[in-house]
């Protein structure tokens, strides 16, 4: 029963933190907004014991991308507030809104219409090809820790991944650098459409 | 009752879902980032709620990944925005026509 309460606590937090990113004028209100649904999903996590990727979920989302987000809305100015009224290409709001319904639609009727569910054992039969209780390749062993698991998982079977990603991440970086460097103060250049290229 | 892997799924599905609305009708690309970063949280959810509801760790790897993929690509996007600013003040995606034929 608690687990219930939980599950639907956090899930009112991350829905009502979604509404808040997609409805709010201010972008510093939508970020704000972002921190809610990190958590919420955080708390989801740890409910599934997987607790190491909870405090990833706070400290890189929550921690580290939000501040990101924050940043660059100081640095752009914090002035520019979107007006929501205003709509100018005509019949977008419906379109999107009726393209969401048919993605929710087509999503919800996967899980639902697509053989037994995935809380039968039969479900897990049919996905993996397994029952869940014969014991698969990389099971989840409630003694172990979910540190242990994880690293045990990234650094045998996930090498290659893992130290790719380490490359991703230089590649971010100096992206990143390259990006927003100033080439000899040529910035403020407004070039409006239209109007000539330097 | 009892929260099993169905719900965790029903609100991936509804939070993906709205993450895909707010990225059509929002025009502020800092934003459409953020929605960007819902979706990808819908898909952390289910990825966890599948690892448990099958018993395998590698739901759990695949997070992670996300989470690092996730991190690299709010970087690039960011400092695009930022780049994108340096000329044109206004912050929208409509006026972005620089390529239109």
């Amino acid at each position: 029963m608690v687990d219930v309460i939980v599950f639907l606590v956090s899930a009112a937090i991350i829905l009502g933190g979604a509404v808040g990113v997609i409805f709010s004028s201010h972008p510093v209100r939508a970020a704000l907004s972002l921190i809610a649904t990190f958590f919420g999903v955080a708390v989801l996590f740890v409910q599934q014991q997987a607790h190491f990727l909870a405090v990833v979920q706070v400290v890189v989302y929550a921690g580290a991308i939000v501040v990101l987000f924050l940043f660059v809305i100081m640095l752009l100015g914090v002035d520019s507030v979107d007006d929501l009224r205003d709509e100018p290409l005509a019949g977008q709001r419906a379109t999107a809104a009726l393209l969401g319904g048919m993605l929710l639609a087509l999503i919800l009727g996967g899980l639902f219409l697509s053989g037994p569910g995935l809380d039968t054992d039969g479900g897990a039969l049919a996905l993996t090809g397994q029952s869940s209780q014969a014991g698969p390749v990389n099971q989840l062993d409630e003694s172990q820790s979910d540190i242990d698991l994880l690293a045990d998982d990234l650094f045998t079977r996930n090498l290659l991944s893992f130290e790719a990603t380490a490359l991703l991440l230089t590649i971010a970086t100096v992206g990143a650098v390259i990006l927003v460097r100033n080439r000899g103060g040529e910035d403020l250049v407004v070039d409006e459409p239209g109007t000539a290229k330097r | 009752m009892e929260v099993t892997a169905t719900w965790y799924l029903v609100l991936s599905a509804v939070l993906f879902s709205m993450g895909f609305v707010g990225l059509l009708v929002r025009r502020n690309p800092l934003i459409m980032f953020m929605c960007i970063e819902l979706m990808l949280n819908a898909v952390n959810i289910s990825f966890v709620a599948f690892s448990n509801a099958l018993d395998d760790i590698a739901g759990r790897t695949a997070v992670f990944f996300v989470l690092v993929v996730a991190a690299a690509e709010v970087v690039v996007g960011l400092s695009l925005v930022v780049a994108l600013m340096r000329r044109r003040p206004a912050l929208s995606v409509d006026d972005l026509t620089s390529l239109r034929g």
